[in-house]
Formats: C-alpha cells, sequence, structure tokens
C-alpha cells in the first residue's frame, strides 16, 4: 500500500517533524505551579459555567434583595442566611455536579496520569471553591451594605473562618455524591439536597421556627449550623456556640472519610 | 542484541487481571526496548486496555508483574508520571474546558514542555483553541488527548487506540508523529486492532487474545510465510488439467483451484516454480493474470490466530 510505504519511510516524517522535535526532556514543574495552574483552572470553569453562576450567585443575590425589600429592618437576619445558602450552593451542588460530570468526561483520570501528585488535585479543587466563596461573599457582602447591613467588624472577622469550614464540610460531602453516582444521578440528586435544605435544613428559616422534629433535626445539619452560627457571629460579633460547631465538623469529617474511600475517577 | 532488563522501557511477565469471572488478562509477557515502537494488537476485549492501564499504575495486577522504566507502577506513580505520556482510549478532560486551555494546564505540569500553541497547530486544533471540549469532534478529542500525551516530554507514552475515530489524514498525521517520536528516542506502547497501523508503526507486534500473547514479533516475522510454504495465485481460465502442472512443479508442491479460474499453489515457491506454472499456462496456450507470489499479510495472521474465537 502506498500509504504505508510512505508513512515507513522515516524521511517523510523527519520532513514534517525535524529531527529533536520530540527529544525525550522529561520532568514535573513546582508543586506550587502545578497548585496554581490547576486551582485557577478549577476557579474560572466554575466562574463560566452559567447553571453554576445561577445557583451560586444570581439565586443568593437575588433572595437577598428580594427579602430585605419586603422585610424592611430584616437585613440582619437575612444576610447570614443568604452567605450559608451561597456556600452550600457552591461547595455542595456546584462541586457534586461539577466532579459526576468530570468523571463522565473522564479528567480526573486524565489529570491523575500528568505528573499532578494526588494532594493537588485536592487541594486545587478545594482552593478553587474557597475562591468561588469568597467572591461570593464579597458581592453579597457588598450588596447587603448597600441594603443597610451593618454587621459588628468583630463578627465578620470570626465568620471567615467559619465560612472556610462550611465549604470544606460541604464540599466534602458534594465530593461524597459526586464522586461515585452517574452523572445524571448527581445532577438531580445534588438539586434535590439543596432544595430540602434550603426549606427543611434550617436555612431559610431558623430551626426554632421549624415544626417539631424537623426543627431538631436541622440543628443538626450542617444547613441548619452553619446558618446559626453565621447568624450568631454576625448579630453579635461573639464567637458561634460550641454545637454547630462541632456539627460541621462531624459531617464534614463523615463525608470526607466516607468520601476517600467511595470516590471513583471515572 | 538482545533484549535485557536494562534495555526495557516496558517489561511485563505472567501478568493477569481478572473482573469478577472474566480474565481480562491471563499470563501475558511483553517487552518493549527503549527507543521502538511496540504494538498491542487485538480484537476488542483481548486485554489491551487492562495491560495498558496497569502498566499507567491505574491498576494492580492479581498476579505477574510490570515494570516500567524500571520502576513498579503502582508504588513508584509519582515517581513514574512525570516520565510518561499517557493518552487513555477515549480521551480525558473538563467538559467545559477550552482545547488550548486544556494543553496549557497539562503542559503547566511539567518542566521542559514543548509549546502547546504549536502542538495544537500540528495537529490541526488551532481553530478549535477556544472550543469547550463537549464540543469538539471525536476525532478532535483524540488529537487533544494525543497533544496532551506529547506535551511533556515522555520518555515513553502510551497511546491506547491513537487514531480511534479519526479521519484518514488524521490517522496519517499521528502516524507521521509516531514515527517522529521513535525517530528521536521516545518509546511508544500503543494499542490498535488496526492491521496496517501496527505493520506501519511497529517494530515489534505483541498479538494478543483471551488475555494472552498469541504470537509476537516484528511485523516482517510474523508474516513471513513458514520455509517451504509460501503461496502463489493466478488467475486463468476455469478447469486447467493440474496433473500436468504438479507433475512439473518439484516435490511437496500441491495446485489447487479454489474457485473457478482461481488457481493457488502452495509449497516452495523458487524462480524456477513461477517459471513452471507460465510455463505450463503457455503449453495450454493460456495467459495467467494477475500471478502474486505472496507473503501473508498481518491480517490473514492475526485472523488465523485469533478467527476461531471471534466466528463463536
Amino acid at each position: 500500500m502506498k500509504a504505508d510505504s510512505e508513512a515507513r519511510t522515516s524521511g517523510e516524517a523527519a520532513a514534517a517533524f525535524p529531527p529533536g522535535t520530540f527529544r525525550p526532556s522529561p520532568g514535573r514543574a513546582h508543586p506550587l505551579r502545578m497548585l496554581a495552574a490547576h486551582t485557577r483552572t478549577e476557579a474560572i470553569l466554575t466562574l463560566r459555567h452559567g447553571e453554576q453562576a445561577l445557583l451560586t450567585l444570581i439565586i443568593p443575590l437575588g433572595l437577598l434583595i428580594g427579602a430585605s425589600t419586603l422585610l424592611p429592618g430584616a437585613v440582619d437576619a437575612i444576610v447570614p442566611r443568604i452567605l450559608a445558602l451561597a456556600v452550600m450552593s457552591t461547595a455542595f451542588t456546584g462541586q457534586a455536579i461539577a466532579l459526576g460530570f468530570d468523571r463522565r468526561y473522564g479528567v480526573i483520570k486524565r489529570l491523575s496520569a500528568t505528573a499532578l501528585p494526588r494532594w493537588v488535585l485536592i487541594s486545587g479543587r478545594v482552593l478553587a471553591t474557597l475562591i468561588v466563596v469568597a467572591l461570593q461573599a464579597i458581592v453579597l457582602g457588598i450588596t447587603a451594605v448597600l441594603l443597610g447591613w451593618a454587621p459588628p467588624a468583630g463578627g465578620l472577622l470570626l465568620s471567615i473562618p467559619l465560612l472556610v469550614l462550611g465549604t470544606v464540610t460541604f464540599g466534602a460531602a458534594g465530593v461524597l455524591v459526586g464522586g461515585i453516582l452517574r452523572a445524571e444521578i448527581v445532577l438531580a440528586l445534588a438539586n434535590a439536597i439543596w432544595f430540602v435544605l434550603l426549606l427543611a435544613g434550617g436555612l431559610a428559616v431558623p430551626p426554632e421556627e421549624l415544626p417539631g422534629a424537623v426543627g431538631i433535626l436541622a440543628r443538626f445539619l450542617p444547613s441548619g449550623a452553619l446558618a446559626e452560627a453565621l447568624q450568631a457571629v454576625l448579630t453579635s460579633g461573639q464567637p458561634p456556640g460550641l454545637q454547630p460547631v462541632l456539627v460541621l465538623l462531624v459531617w464534614g469529617a463523615a463525608a470526607g472519610g466516607l468520601a476517600s474511600r467511595t470516590t471513583r475517577p471515572t | 542484541m538482545s533484549p535485557n532488563a536494562d534495555s526495557l522501557a516496558v517489561e511485563v511477565r505472567g501478568l493477569s487481571k481478572r473482573f469478577g469471572d472474566t480474565a481480562a488478562v491471563a499470563g501475558l509477557d511483553l517487552g518493549l526496548e527503549r527507543g521502538s515502537v511496540l504494538a498491542l494488537l487485538g480484537p476488542n476485549g483481548a486485554g489491551k486496555t487492562t495491560t495498558v492501564e496497569i502498566c499507567e499504575g491505574f491498576l494492580r495486577p492479581d498476579s505477574g508483574r510490570a515494570r516500567v522504566l524500571g520502576l513498579d507502577p503502582v508504588t513508584r506513580a509519582e515517581q513514574l508520571r512525570p516520565r510518561i505520556g499517557v493518552m487513555p482510549q477515549g480521551g480525558g478532560a473538563y467538559p467545559g474546558i477550552h482545547a488550548a486551555e486544556m494543553l496549557r494546564l497539562v503542559a503547566s505540569c511539567t518542566a521542559d514542555p514543548l509549546d502547546p500553541a504549536w502542538l495544537l497547530d500540528i495537529l490541526g486544533l488551532s481553530a478549535a483553541g477556544r472550543t469547550p471540549y463537549k464540543r469538539l469532534s471525536g476525532g478532535q478529542q483524540q488529537r487533544l488527548s494525543l497533544a496532551c500525551a506529547l506535551v511533556g516530554r515522555p520518555e515513553l507514552v502510551f497511546l491506547d487506540e491513537p487514531t480511534a475515530g479519526m479521519d484518514p489524514q488524521a490517522r496519517r498525521l499521528v502516524w507521521e508523529l509516531i514515527a517522529a517520536l521513535r525517530a528521536d528516542g521516545v518509546s511508544v506502547l500503543l494499542t490498535t486492532h488496526l492491521m496496517d497501523e501496527a505493520e506501519t508503526l511497529a517494530d515489534r507486534v505483541v498479538i494478543v487474545d483471551q488475555g494472552r500473547a498469541v504470537a509476537e514479533g516484528t511485523p516482517d516475522e510474523l508474516t513471513a510465510p513458514p520455509h517451504g510454504q509460501q503461496e502463489l495465485r493466478f488467475r486463468s481460465q476455469p478447469a486447467l488439467d493440474l496433473e500436468l502442472l504438479l507433475a512439473a512443479l518439484p516435490e511437496g508442491c500441491r495446485a489447487t483451484e479454489v474457485r473457478s479460474g482461481h488457481y493457488v499453489v502452495h509449497g516452495a515457491i523458487d524462480p524456477q516454480a513461477v517459471s513452471t506454472v507460465t510455463s505450463w499456462c503457455a503449453h495450454h496456450g493460456v495467459l495467467a493474470q494477475e500471478l502474486r507470489v505472496s507473503r501473508r499479510s498481518l491480517e490473514d495472521v492475526f485472523l488465523e490466530l485469533t478467527g476461531r474465537e471471534l466466528r463463536n
């Protein structure tokens, strides 16, 4: 065959690719450079994704503006819950759906096959989620201030570790759901859980205002715990109670421990 | 030079891997010499991908061992990965990432990468540089995947069905690329079920069926007829008298009319035998058409070795 004999001739290939073009020169980039590149990619992809932006920014922003306008004087009570919602949207629902589809498209395996160490693969995703949550918090915070929100400065500082803890806890739960199921099931389940936790998990409505058992349960859910803790620090400026922090820590440890065993690359 | 452990980029001995009741790989041996191209040729489900994924450290073998650049691919994955390039079957990238972003991300993991823009250009992906991965065609995804495997200047690449889903032009280009890799001293382990791909590219071919190596050698060795087993085919008028021909041919030759007017002579085909056949035709006053002394094609060898299973 003509094609075969031509491709066999090394001169033909040499014409297209000068000798030495592919001379091996393997090596690993500096880990921090890999971490920066991976974090940047993850953050950009999250911000560029339309449905994710709706979930992570448009809905919390709409709820913040709508509720503050309908309930004058309630902005101080509304902002902590909106921040908790933003954390849950990004770290749990957004992360789970993104991971579900990333697995479907083979990206985890593709990246595992590069020099990226495992810790960079995980840290990059975590850092990107923290960056997106930080951007959300800034946009929501500025909007809230324009709507008359005036939190104590100490409370703002205390809210930062709480937002980080909430992001890591919800992120671990997101990885747990997104790391094992099929992409379509992840999509349905992550949105359903988001909706249930919003309405009955102590986010939209404080646990003490929820009926009976639901209200008690909500205190032990990460949604209710994060909302209550943020509410406490952002209204009083005092550290949160031990209970909501413990609830977040236990959920985060349980989900993370389980996810590290169940997460599949494809 | 006989292959020894130091000259092997990949060495697999007695490799076995089961998935449930299915033995994907069952006692496979193979060796890829540094700077050469080895093709794993086999039908779908022969165990090619499983073998490659064990060599890449994605799977642990049940028994036997794989050494890649002298390292255990599972326990030494972190040392090994920066030195190898991997093109997984079906590619792999973030669904929403642009083609150029994906290649830059993979490039940024390596110390001395090729220029991603140049690599996209030679693979015909420049125009698709800002297209999200999920909207690339199958062939474009394959080419991006190949670019990701090469961008880090690896010393060994694993290409799992590198031309699957590609049009003939792209296939030619990939073949040229693999020839250039080999010329520059890169070791290449590729899987394929395309005979011409294996025949064109590979220094050595291992034919795999049901998890075992059923034949191994250079394409020439594999397609060489066993001594005295060449064949000569020609076409002429039907129903010529073969008795006369057999009497004239050397001892041990067989002549048959396989279909009306299609003749095959098996045996030691030398110049004298060819002359005997044409003289015999002249004696009958007919012309021997399409006369051809053939080697077996790799496809003949492949079907001979694996065909029974395909028909079952």
